[in-house]
């Protein structure tokens, strides 16, 4: 009985669009497959590594710039080489990724905290005060790039705490400069949500019973216009941990004792001219394959379930 | 000889999950001067035969069987250049909405003397008072003035009449027109049927009128064509469809029509909804709906037969060689 | 017309005195602007004097309007870290970022508007595909990274195109200076300019072919294509027309970012413009170059938008309808 309604279920799950769309684009897997295998590695790295590169005490300069393994004078114990301190490059790397991700994906979570209420609030209320307000204010923040408002709330943040005080709070600074940058595209696209949703029969029905409007917010018009604006969050993934290694390479992101994949790279940049292209190299492979993968998701998520936004 | 002749057309649409019929076996023609009425429900295949006509089917739709002929010339499977010199010049289409059936960035005789340009081989004066002749014709005051005025500057039911324009630029034989009078207020629509009515009289041009509603169909149509779930059920005169139905889903179609001075408590309707393109029952589409169901009804589709009227034929086991044998 | 016009400035200038005011704030209470300009061993009296000389204990409003006049006339103070006049500074590397982003702007809008195009007309086509996953690795290719290739493959292993700076540089009589005079300015702007344009082109190409499809898809397109018109018409008259106000909005905001954008380029290039100007000045907290790079680039903003509505007129009939009305 119990196997053949989870049979029945697999049939069903097996047989929707959505999954034959899946299984039916080969880009689509390939990127989940790196996108989970990125992921288990950035979060797995203090069990699939022993090597604990942001501690200084376990460095050792005599390590400092071997190859990787296959290049002459490499060493199988640090297969993608070692940097200038002595650091392995692939848990380096490991440990990287995890603060790329973890920034990325917080900084979307809190545009998306931003932007949806604001949103939908502003969509439902078209046309008063308080839509012209928070649409205006999109507005021109939008016109203005994201990277450039997460360098100036960077810029303030700095100048007012004490340079140790900044080092610790790096991350959360950073998840705070590119989550306030981000959020009006958010507010706009749950707006334009919103709007075609409040003109609709059942809405009018909820007003005339008389349901509070926070609770038809909440209830009616929330769950019909989060979809859209969670698919394009998948691509703000893509995009915040761009801004997020962007930020770092320029040497205002998170710091090298604990660096993202950006500091890394940043690091290794400078001893591109002198050879020792893995330092450098092997982050910024990671990193495009890693915004790449997010990216293709991100696309297919949009063409499969909405393929009018294409 | 019929302006235009269609012979068991049937289009379809591949689909991962196998091949969807939208359309089997129709058959119909229309004569040079004569509307012809196109009704069903929306879904049923009124207006994708019409593109089908016009080759303008979306893809992944196509012909995929049946014949259509123009004038005595086949032109079902012509090239998409070949089918270009058609369109707009011996086939006009109207479509439902006049508000988003114009080009917004375009002045009206900017539309009207490209259509023309790109079919006539004649100098760019020329083509100016052509267009502004066609506008007088469809009624559009001042039409001198109204040469270079944009779309929005237009009422919605002047709209209308300009596309109707642009539909007759090149003397069409045939025109085809999509619900040209749903998207308008019911005081424009019957002056937009009227122009319809008067110009396929005066200027002898085929029409076939799809629509969903049979006021207009009433008001405008001389035969009627009605489709349900992509089968022609029933044709014939107008008068003698709408007074003595012999479908019985026509039947239910003209008894769920409210009449002036007749006293219902509730309006008959037919029970249940037409049968998606994947999942038609056996035989007859309509069997599940039917009232006089009969077993070979759930088996067998039955032909378009001839009734007791002349002239009005019906697709349905009730009817055999011109007699009804229930 | 002109109504509409006079409302625009009005706005510009809001947003103007927004930003200002914001610049203003970054100036006067982040951090304390006096201790950045005594040395260590001043006096708090002499502070104190110092706050009265410069009017800080002045009223809000005083203050807010002094910063204002002076920022008009391009007085933003004295840089912290440089110890020179703001606007000296400015001047000098303003040259060098604008000639980067012209130059980027037109590779971008060019490359963009042809690939859009293209994609949008020629769906199928396997072309299409190539530039379709071409522009989604450019999207995925962070703009440092891009140039780190860059210099990599053409300045390090075939040492064809220098790495970093401008190049010679030609003083024209005012004062304005241009590497595009120059063939070593020339090659000296390929690499970075690519390297700016890449993120944009992909940006305005995606838009163009997504604007292109949907217009495709009007019903307007399918009743020209119903009248008979021919397929080229269609698609470089009524189609194209119809989707130029979403590209030139996205085309001005585009150029617009180009700017902001140039941080990134002149940093890993070591380009002498502003934007690795603003760069120092964040890692430093020189507050003055702060404030007045963040109105710079907000008037730039404006000035772009300005353009942009204007050209709506120029192309939408129902805009000069609705402002004579």
């Amino acid at each position: 009985m119990q196997t053949a309604k989870l049979s029945k279920w697999w049939a069903g799950f097996y047989d929707h669009d959505v999954t034959w769309s899946f299984l039916h684009s080969p880009l689509t897997m390939l990127a989940s497959l790196v996108t989970l295998l990125l992921v288990g590695a950035a979060f797995g790295a203090p069990y699939l590594t022993s090597y604990t590169p942001f501690e200084p005490g376990s460095l050792s300069l005599m390590d400092a710039f071997l190859p990787p393994a296959w290049e002459a004078g490499g060493s199988a114990a640090h297969f993608l080489g070692t940097d200038g301190q002595g650091r392995d490059v692939l848990a380096a790397i490991m440990y990287g990724t995890q603060i790329s991700l973890i920034v990325g994906l917080f900084s979307v979570l809190l545009s998306v905290a931003i932007g949806i209420p604001l949103g939908i609030i502003a969509g439902y209320a078209t046309g008063s005060w308080i839509d012209t307000l928070i649409m205006r204010v999109a507005d021109i923040q939008l016109t203005i790039p994201p990277i450039l408002i997460a360098l100036m709330i960077d810029g303030v943040v700095r100048t007012s705490m004490s340079n140790e005080l900044h080092e610790e709070m790096a991350i959360p600074v950073l998840i705070f400069s590119i989550g306030i940058a981000s959020w009006p595209q958010y507010a706009r696209i749950t707006r334009s949500g919103a709007m075609v949703e409040r003109r609709k029969d059942y809405i009018a029905a909820a007003k005339l019973i008389q349901t509070p409007a926070w609770l038809i917010l909440l209830r009616h018009i929330f769950p019909n216009v989060v979809g859209p604006t969670l698919i394009v969050a998948t691509i703000g993934v893509a995009v915040a941990i761009i801004i997020e290694a962007t930020l770092s390479f320029l040497g205002v992101g998170v710091p090298p004792t604990n660096p993202s994949l950006g500091t890394l790279i940043r690091i290794g940049n400078n001893f591109l001219f002198s050879g020792e292209w893995w330092i450098t190299f092997f982050p910024a492979f990671t990193l495009v394959i890693l915004v790449l993968s997010v990216n293709l998701i991100g696309d297919w998520l949009r063409d499969t379930f909405n393929p009018k936004l294409r | 000889m019929s302006v235009v002749d269609i012979e068991n057309l049937s289009i379809e649409f591949p689909t991962r999950r196998g091949i969807l019929k939208a359309i089997e076996g129709l058959s119909f023609s229309i004569e040079a001067g004569e509307i012809l009425g196109v009704v069903g429900e929306s879904g049923a295949g009124k207006s994708l035969t019409g593109n089908a006509i016009v080759g303008l089917l979306e893809p992944p739709g196509r012909v995929s069987g049946g014949k259509i002929t123009l004038k005595g010339r086949d032109i079902t499977h012509l090239s998409e250049n070949e089918m270009r010199r058609v369109r707009g010049a011996e086939i006009g289409v109207i479509f439902q909405d006049p508000l988003t059936s114009l080009n917004p960035l375009y002045t009206v005789g900017k539309q009207l003397t490209q259509t023309i340009l790109t079919h006539r081989n004649i100098s760019y004066s020329k083509a100016k008072d052509r267009a502004i002749e066609l506008l007088t014709e469809v009624g559009i005051p001042a039409p001198e003035l109204r040469f270079d005025a944009f779309p929005h500057e237009f009422s919605g039911g002047m709209r209308q009449r300009v596309v109707i324009a642009l539909a007759l630029c090149c003397d069409p034989s045939l025109i085809i027109a999509d619900e040209p009078t749903t998207a308008l207020d019911v005081s424009v629509q019957a002056q937009i049927i009227a122009l319809l009515k008067d110009l396929s009289r005066d200027k002898g041009v085929a029409t076939m009128l799809v629509t969903h509603d049979m006021g207009v169909i009433a008001e405008a149509a001389d035969r009627v064509a009605v489709i349900y779930s992509g089968r022609l059920v029933e044709i014939g005169d107008v008068r003698s469809v709408i007074d003595a139905p012999k479908h019985p889903y026509t039947r239910g179609l003209m008894d769920s029509i409210p009449q002036i001075g007749q006293n219902l408590k509730y309006l008959p309707n037919i029970e249940g909804a037409m049968p998606r393109l994947d999942g038609r029952p056996d035989g007859c589409a309509f069997n599940p709906r039917c009232k006089m169901v009969k077993p070979v009804c759930r088996e067998e589709i039955a032909a378009l037969r001839a009734t007791e009227n002349a002239g009005q034929m019906a697709a349905c086991w009730i009817y055999d060689g011109g007699h009804k044998y229930v | 017309m002109l109504n509409f016009i006079l409302k625009r400035l009005v706005q510009s200038a809001i947003v103007m005195l927004v930003v200002a005011l914001l610049s203003f704030f970054l100036f006067n209470f982040v951090g304390d602007p006096i201790s950045n300009m005594v040395g260590q061993e001043s006096t708090t009296k002499d502070m104190e004097e110092l706050r009265d000389q410069l009017g800080l204990n002045d009223p809000f409003i005083v203050q807010f309007g002094r910063f204002v006049v002076n920022a008009v006339q391009g007085d933003f103070g004295i840089s912290y870290r440089l110890q020179r006049p703001v606007e000296d500074v400015v001047a000098e590397r303003m040259p060098a970022t604008l000639e980067l982003v012209f130059v980027s702007a037109i590779i971008a809008i060019l490359l963009g508007v042809a690939g859009g195009l293209f994609t949008g007309l020629k769906k199928k086509h396997w072309f299409s595909k190539v530039i379709l996953t071409g522009s989604l690795v450019g999207v995925s290719l962070p703009t440092f990274v891009i140039g780190i290739l860059l210099i990599y493959v053409f300045a390090v292993k075939f040492q064809i195109l220098p790495s970093f700076g401008r190049g010679e540089v030609v003083t024209l009589d005012s004062g304005w200076t241009t590497g595009l005079l120059t063939l070593s300015g020339w090659k000296a702007i390929i690499l970075p300019s690519i390297t700016l344009a890449l993120y944009q082109t992909t940006l305005i190409l995606r838009i163009i072919r997504s604007e292109m499809l949907e217009v495709m898809r009007a019903d307007f397109i399918k009743f020209a294509r119903a009248r008979g018109l021919r397929q080229r018409d269609i698609n470089f008259g009524h189609a194209l027309k119809n989707t130029l106000i979403p590209v030139i909005t996205v085309a001005g905001l585009q150029i617009g970012s180009l700017i902001a954008f140039s941080i990134i380029t002149e940093t890993v290039f070591q380009w002498p413009g502003m934007g690795s100007l603003f760069i120092q000045a964040v890692q430093f907290a020189d507050v003055p170059v702060m404030s007045a790079y963040l109105v710079m680039v907000a008037f730039f903003f404006v000035m772009i938008n300005l353009i942009v509505d204007l050209l709506y007129f120029v192309v939408d009939p129902r805009l000069r309808v609705e402002v004579r009305g």
